[in-house]
Parts: structure tokens; C-alpha cells; sequence
């Protein structure tokens, strides 16, 4: 208790961009997450030009089911939400419930993982594979970056929380945090649009989308 | 705390691997990106001794290949890009008025990537080969059926590069967005300033691209993935898209910060302020913009059919309007002005006819039908090097000139000077000029050789001689270079009576930049100043304590780690993969966990340097 109070009477309603370093941080972070659209909508086209070339391997209609990709979209739409609670229970100077959110996130983002390896073993074992057709490619290529960025947040969650501890709540760490939870729901945005434009176009479009 | 800012002194060599000043760091990219320069011009020379005569056998056909797929790559990525970053970093913090970047880390990573990206590509000469794709490296000659390792170069190599330039640009783009002086609003920018943030928007958004189609082309060489093979269901032309969707906006990258420092010098050297400079920052940034929507002129031949060739016609027709618009400010600046021909102004005056026929000779380019017959000529050989040569390179020997005493506290000599224009200058026009006339004879581009007697002759003998005048012309400039370091004499403040802010202060700028932070009260900060009859700027704080980064050796680290990486993928030894991106990593971690005070530097240190306050 008597902790919580000598950081609240320091910090600031929004330590994250208190000083100057830390709104550059924001700010660079914003225009970064800008590039990484550009990234994300490369990837977005090469997978709508390349969706239907399955070099007579299966298609995304008979690989693709709807419980499972459904499943990762409400864990990673949950993750995003309490990423959210986190950044609330920083603007409170909770750095208790910030730590617990955290860890939430980084639980559902490792639950997310372990869908997308099952998946993705799956489908290797039925002939769908990144050598095996142009599809192939802009498929696992488009939804591996996005694995990757979430594989990525989770290591970066992993040195945060040890900052928490370390360092607990102060100017400088805040940004790092609302950082954090800038990219995270980032990549649940892009994950929306991988969702809808990978699986349920193929689903419910069928072959020729 | 006084004893504390001398912990971090440091000398020599040590000094250099973890400066994060960006003015060091901009020394730093200009000895980098010079260095390739003069590998590019080696390569350069040798093409255009393969084709002094016809059928000449003085390099072959494959290392022809290699020769004009370096030059490309190398001049555009990794001597110009460079020279442009060099330019940004010494000036653009000065001119804001601002103490250092946003991101100072960040910018020595910036560095560091692009340098060790350069090293592993050029190293494909002496490890198997170099890339012989062209520097477009389109797929029909990029893939490992038709190409041999020297492609894995140019992907791994470009992409590290690329990455220091990304966070190059996001750097600049925070750094005049958060760091501007009191009353530096941005209708108050200078003009480079403008130039480089603009051209820092469209790093941003161009990059990316280019990234992407490395990786997928590195995944389709090395991983087995077909996105380029028509046999499994890939296609050429994503290729083609990609790399031109970041391929166009990067000239213009290129061109925007010449187009800064032409303003800046015709401004200065005709003693009156830039005429329309509203006009300017709009044009500007309509270029940066309209640059994002052309980028299929490149591809009028590749069969998108007449609805989209006419569309990307028009709308690249579009982009000579604002270029106009600044090549008739820039004229009428000088227009009755005192003009003073210094050797930055020389370049700057010959830039303007030179651009402007890179600029005319772009137009004809963008009518599809006409350019059935220029594409792949030299006649795009031409162009393009009109506006990068005669455009960008003149423009960054202006800078040069005008910012030398900036950088490094003496003066270039201006005889010699004004010998490494002319020299120079001649050189281009007789190197390129007679190419737009190959062209239109028919003579294609990135071929190794031709025949005689096909009234090819002459041109390229020409040519051949015009490029010796471009070499003395740059061996001039680093005999300048050798004189003013050897000079003991010390470069004024404010040498050319200029108007911008970064000669209110010594020259070379000192380690905090600005003792005081200037107010800012007009456009032109320092001439309003001195027309209110003032000595400098006025303050807009007291006398304090300043803080500063700390030096640090992880970017070079850092570097070194995806350096150590590409060697990994391209030689298919993934532990070195695996270790380089661990050592990556581990940086990171230790950049993040470790937070960086930093050190201040004391009043009493500011005086004791000799800074009138
Ligand atoms: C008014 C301005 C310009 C117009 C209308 C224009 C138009 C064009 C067109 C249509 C082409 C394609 C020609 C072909 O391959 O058949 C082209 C090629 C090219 N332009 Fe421009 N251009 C302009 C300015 C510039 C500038 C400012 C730069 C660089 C600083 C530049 C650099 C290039 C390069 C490098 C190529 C050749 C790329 C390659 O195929 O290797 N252009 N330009
Ligand atoms: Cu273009």
C-alpha cells in the first residue's frame, strides 16, 4: 500500500508521456506501426493475388475449418481486451493489476501459438506445405509474419514483466508498456483481417473467391 | 556531477563504434556511403571501358552482368541513400534548433545496419559472385534456375540496409515533429528541413514494400517457396509491383533532399529569401504524395493493358506540375538577387537545366505508347541518370560544399572547387547526353556489347570519354577534402552570410549544438535576427545544465549479429543464422532492461569552450 502511494504521488495521470522521451516513443511507435501496415498489406496482396493457385494440391476450402481459426480469434480479440486493462491499471498506478493483465496477455498469446502450430502441422501433414504451391507460399508466408509478431510480443511481454518487477512503474518504463499494448492490439487488428480475408473468404467463398 | 560528465569521454576508433551524436553520425554515413561511391564509379568506369568500342571482349558478358547490377544497387542504396542520411543528420537538428534526434540510439543502429548491409553485399565479389539480376532484380533473371548466389547477396545485404534506413526515416520524422525550438512551426521549417521529412514520410511507407519482396524473393531461393514460379502457380509480376511500389517513391527519396539543399543555397547565395516558399512545402509534399501513385510507368510494357497504362500516364504527367512549380521558384529567387557564384551555387545553377531535361525527358517517358519504344533503351539510361546524376549528385556536392564548414570547422577550397564543378559538370553532359540519342537508335540498356557500324559508335565513344571528366571531377573533390584538413585555418560561424539557424552557432557545431536553446521569431531564424540588427539568436532559456545520451557499442553489436546472420542464410549454415539473430536479440534485451542516464555537461563546461552565450 504505503509503495503504491509514494509512486502515485510522483507519477503523472499519464507517466507514458510525461517526458519528452517518452512521447518521441510514441510517436515513433505509432509511425513504425504505419510501416508495418505497408509490411502486412505486401503480404495482403500477394496472398489475394496467389489464393487460388494451388498447383493441384488442396485448397484453402477443403484445409480450412471454421472452430478452430474462430477459437484463435476470440483468444487473440480477449488478449487484446486485456492488454487494454493493463494500459487502465498503469493510468491508475496499479502496477500490481497492470503485472496481472500483462501476464493474462501473454498467457492467451502462448494459447494462440500453440493453435497456430497445431493448425499448421495439420495442414503440413495433408500435402499443404510453403513449397508446395504458390498458395502455399502466400499462405504460410502471410500468416507465419503474423505468428511471428505474436511469438515476438510474447518475448518482448517476457522483459517487460521483468521490468515490472525490476523497476516497477516509473517515466520511463510507462512508455514501454503503452507501447506494448499499441503493438499488441495491432496485431490482433491484423489477425481480424487474416481471419476474414484467409479463412472465411476461403470458407465461405469456396475455390474461386 | 560535473565529475560525471567526463566519464564519458572517449577517444579514437572507440569513440567512432559507439558515437550516437548525430553529428558524428552523419560523418560517419558520409565516409560510409563515399566509400561505396567510389566502388560504384570503379564499377562504372569498367562498363563504360567495356563499351568504349564495339564488340569489345575487355570484361565479358557475365561480369558485365555483375558490374552493372552492383553499380546500380550500390549507388542507389548505399552511396547516395548515405550521402542524403549524412546530409540530414548534420543539418536537420541544427536547423530546427534542436540539441540532438529523437531517437539517438536508434540512429547509430540506423547507421551500423546500413554499413554492415553494404559490407555483405559487396562481399559477393569475393565469396561466389556478385548478383547479376540487375539492380531491379526482376524474378525472370532473379531466380536460383537462372542466378547464382550473388542474388542471395543482394536479399540478405538489402535487407539489413533497408532496416537501418526504416528507422533512419522514423527517426527524422520524430525528431522535426517533437524537437522543433520555440517558435520553429513548421510554415518556419527550412527547406531541407521540409525536404527531409517529407522524404523520411516516404522511407516510411516505401520500405516496407521493398522488405517484403526481399523476404518472399529469399524464401522462393532458399526456403522453396513459389510465389515468383509460373510451374507452381506463382507469378512474375507480383515481383515487378513490389518492387516498384517502393522503386518509384525511392527516386524520390532521392530527389527531395536535393531539391532542400538547391533551396537552401540558391536562397543564401542570391542574398533574398526563397521565393514561394508556401508553394515550395506544398509542391513538396504533393510530390511525396503523388509519388505513391506512378509507380506503374515501369511497367507499361509488362501487358496491364490501356485502361491502367493510361491511368499511371496521367498521373505521372501529374508529378511535373509541383516539380514545375519548383524549378520556377528557384529561378525567381535568383531573379534579381545578388547572386554569388560559389561552388555550392555553381552546382546549384547547374542543377536546375540539368534536372529539368532528367525532368523533360521523364514526361516523354510517361506517354505508354512512346515508351513502347524508349523502354529498356538507353534513352531511360538517360534520364535517369539526368536527374540522379545531374539532379541528386549535384545537389549533394552543393550541400557538401555549402554545409562543409558545418560539419568539419574549415572550408573547402573554393579554386579547386570551383575545378571539381566544371570537370564535373562537363563530364556529365558528355557521358549522358549522347545516351538519349543511343536510345532512340535502338541501342537497348544492359547489354554487354554491340556491333559496329550501326551509328552506335561514336556515341559511345563519347560517353566513354565523358566519364573520365566525371572521375577527375570527383578526384578533385577528395584532393579538396586532403587540402581542408590539412588547413589550419579555422571556418567562421555563419562563412556565406546565411539565413538558417544552424550558422548562428560555431562552426563545427559544438557536442550540445545550442547553448541555449534560440528562440525562433520568422521564417529564415537567423536573418530575422539580423535584420532586427541583432548579434545571434535570442535565447529562449537560461544558461544550464545540458543532457546527453550515452555512448554505446550495441548497435554496432547489433549489427555485427544480423551481419554474422546473413552469412547464415545465404550459405544455408543456419546455426550462424540462429547465433546472428541471437545476438540481435541479446542486444535488444540489454538495450531494454538497462535504462540509459545519460550524462550532463555543466554551464562551466560550455564557456570554458569558448560559446558566447
Ligand atoms: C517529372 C518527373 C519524372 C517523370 C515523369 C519520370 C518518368 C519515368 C518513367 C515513365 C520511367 C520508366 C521508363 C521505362 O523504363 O521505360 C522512368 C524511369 C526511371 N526514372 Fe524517372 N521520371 C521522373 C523523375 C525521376 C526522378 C526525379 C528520378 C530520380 C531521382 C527518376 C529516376 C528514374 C529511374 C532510376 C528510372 C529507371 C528505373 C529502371 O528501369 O532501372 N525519375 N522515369
Ligand atoms: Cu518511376
Amino acid at each position: 500500500m504505503s509503495a503504491d502511494h509514494t509512486v502515485n504521488s510522483v507519477l503523472p495521470d499519464e507517466p507514458e508521456k510525461a517526458t519528452l522521451e517518452g512521447k518521441n516513443k510514441v510517436l515513433g511507435f505509432w509511425l513504425f506501426l504505419g510501416g508495418e501496415t505497408i509490411l502486412f498489406g505486401t503480404l495482403f496482396a500477394t496472398f489475394i493475388a496467389l489464393r487460388n493457385q494451388t498447383n493441384g494440391g488442396p485448397t484453402g476450402h477443403e484445409l480450412f475449418e471454421l472452430p478452430l481459426t474462430a477459437a484463435a480469434t476470440v483468444i487473440l480479440l480477449v488478449s487484446s481486451m486485456t492488454s487494454v486493462m493493463s494500459v487502465l491499471a498503469m493510468h491508475q498506478h496499479n502496477l500490481k493489476k497492470m503485472q496481472v493483465w500483462l501476464t493474462i496477455t501473454a498467457i492467451l498469446g502462448i494459447a494462440f501459438l500453440a493453435l497456430e502450430i497445431y493448425e499448421f502441422s495439420h495442414y503440413v501433414a495433408e500435402g499443404h506445405k510453403m513449397s508446395s504451391s504458390a498458395f502455399g507460399s502466400a499462405f504460410y508466408t502471410l500468416v507465419g509474419f503474423h505468428g511471428g509478431h505474436v511469438l515476438f510480443g510474447v518475448l518482448w511481454l517476457i522483459t517487460l514483466q521483468l521490468q515490472a518487477i525490476k523497476k516497477g512503474l516509473t517515466v520511463v518504463t510507462a512508455p514501454k508498456f503503452y507501447v506494448f499494448s499499441l503493438y499488441w492490439h495491432f496485431v490482433d487488428l491484423v489477425w481480424v483481417f487474416i481471419f476474414t480475408v484467409v479463412y472465411l473468404m476461403s470458407i465461405v467463398g469456396g475455390k474461386v473467391g | 556531477m560535473s565529475g560525471h560528465a567526463h566519464s564519458h569521454k572517449r577517444s579514437g576508433l572507440w569513440d567512432w563504434l559507439t558515437t550516437v551524436d548525430h553529428k558524428k553520425i552523419g560523418i560517419l554515413y558520409l565516409i560510409a556511403g563515399g566509400f561505396f561511391f567510389l566502388i560504384g564509379g570503379l564499377e562504372a568506369l569498367l562498363i563504360r571501358l567495356q563499351l568504349i568500342v564495339p564488340e569489345a571482349d575487355f570484361v565479358g558478358a557475365a561480369t558485365f552482368n555483375e558490374l552493372i547490377t552492383m553499380h546500380g544497387t550500390t549507388m542507389i542504396f548505399l552511396a547516395v541513400m548515405p550521402v542524403i542520411f549524412a546530409l540530414m543528420n548534420a543539418i536537420v537538428p541544427l536547423q530546427i534548433g534542436a540539441r540532438d534526434v529523437a531517437f539517438p540510439f536508434v540512429n547509430a543502429l540506423g547507421f551500423w545496419l546500413f554499413f554492415f548491409g553494404g559490407v555483405l553485399l559487396n562481399t559477393s565479389w569475393f565469396l561466389g559472385g556478385a548478383p547479376d539480376a540487375g539492380w531491379t532484380s526482376y524474378t525472370t533473371l532473379a531466380l536460383k534456375q537462372y542466378s547464382g548466389i550473388g542474388v542471395d547477396f543482394y536479399v540478405l545485404g538489402l535487407q539489413i540496409a533497408g532496416l537501418g534506413t526504416l528507422i533512419g526515416g522514423i527517426n527524422f520524422l520524430v525528431t522535426v515533429i517533437n524537437m522543433r525550438a520555440p517558435g520553429m512551426t513548421f510554415m518556419r521549417l527550412p527547406m531541407f528541413t521540409w525536404s527531409a521529412f517529407v522524404t523520411s514520410g516516404l522511407i516510411l511507407f516505401a520500405f516496407p514494400a521493398i522488405t517484403v519482396g526481399l523476404v518472399l524473393l529469399m524464401f522462393e531461393r532458399l526456403f522453396g517457396a513459389n510465389f515468383f514460379n509460373p510451374d507452381a502457380g506463382g507469378n512474375v509480376v507480383i515481383w515487378e509491383h513490389i518492387f516498384w511500389i517502393f522503386g518509384h517513391p525511392e527516386v524520390y527519396i532521392l530527389i527531395l533532399p536535393a531539391f532542400g539543399v538547391i533551396s537552401e543555397v540558391v536562397s543564401t547565395f542570391s542574398k533574398k529569401r526563397l521565393f514561394g516558399y508556401s508553394s515550395m512545402v506544398f509542391a513538396t509534399v504533393m510530390i511525396g504524395f503523388l509519388g505513391f501513385m506512378v509507380w506503374a510507368h515501369h511497367m507499361f510494357t509488362t501487358g496491364l493493358g490501356p485502361i491502367a497504362n493510361t491511368l499511371f500516364g496521367i498521373a505521372t504527367m501529374l508529378i511535373a506540375v509541383p516539380t514545375g512549380i519548383k524549378i520556377f521558384n528557384w529561378l525567381f529567387t535568383m531573379w534579381g538577387g545578388q547572386i554569388r557564384f560559389t561552388t555550392a551555387n555553381l552546382f546549384a545553377v547547374g542543377f536546375i537545366p540539368t534536372f529539368t531535361i532528367g525532368g523533360m525527358t521523364g514526361v516523354m517517358l510517361a506517354l505508354p505508347a512512346a515508351d513502347y519504344q524508349y523502354h529498356d533503351s538507353y534513352f531511360v539510361v538517360a534520364h535517369f541518370h539526368y536527374v540522379i546524376v545531374g539532379g541528386l549528385v549535384f545537389g549533394l556536392f552543393s550541400g557538401l560544399y555549402y554545409w562543409w564548414p558545418k560539419m568539419f570547422g574549415k572550408m573547402l577550397n573554393e579554386k579547386l572547387g570551383k575545378w571539381n564543378f566544371w570537370t564535373f559538370f562537363i563530364g556529365f553532359h558528355l557521358t549522358f547526353f549522347p545516351q538519349h540519342f543511343l536510345g532512340l537508335m535502338g541501342m537497348p540498356r544492359r547489354v554487354f556489347t554491340y556491333l559496329k557500324n550501326q551509328d552506335l559508335d561514336l556515341g559511345n565513344f563519347i560517353s566513354s570519354i565523358g566519364a573520365i571528366g566525371m572521375t577527375i571531377g570527383t578526384i578533385l573533390f577528395l584532393a579538396n577534402v586532403v587540402v581542408a584538413a590539412r588547413s589550419k585555418k579555422q571556418a567562421p560561424a555563419d562563412p556565406w552570410d546565411a539565413r538558417t539557424l544552424e550558422w548562428a552557432i560555431p562552426s563545427p557545431a559544438p557536442e550540445y549544438n545550442f547553448a541555449q536553446t534560440p528562440l525562433v521569431r520568422g521564417l529564415d531564424a537567423l536573418w530575422v535576427e539580423k535584420m532586427a540588427g541583432n548579434k545571434g539568436m535570442t535565447p529562449a532559456e537560461p544558461l544550464g545544465s545540458i543532457h546527453m545520451p550515452s555512448p554505446s557499442f550495441l548497435p554496432f553489436l547489433m549489427s555485427i549479429g544480423l551481419f554474422i546472420a546473413g552469412y547464415g542464410f545465404i550459405f544455408e549454415h543456419h546455426v550462424f543464422s540462429v547465433i546472428g539473430i541471437l545476438i540481435a536479440f541479446a542486444c535488444m534485451l540489454m538495450r531494454s532492461l538497462k535504462d540509459d542516464h545519460g550524462y550532463h555537461i555543466e554551464p562551466d563546461e560550455i564557456e570554458e569552450k569558448g560559446v558566447k552565450a
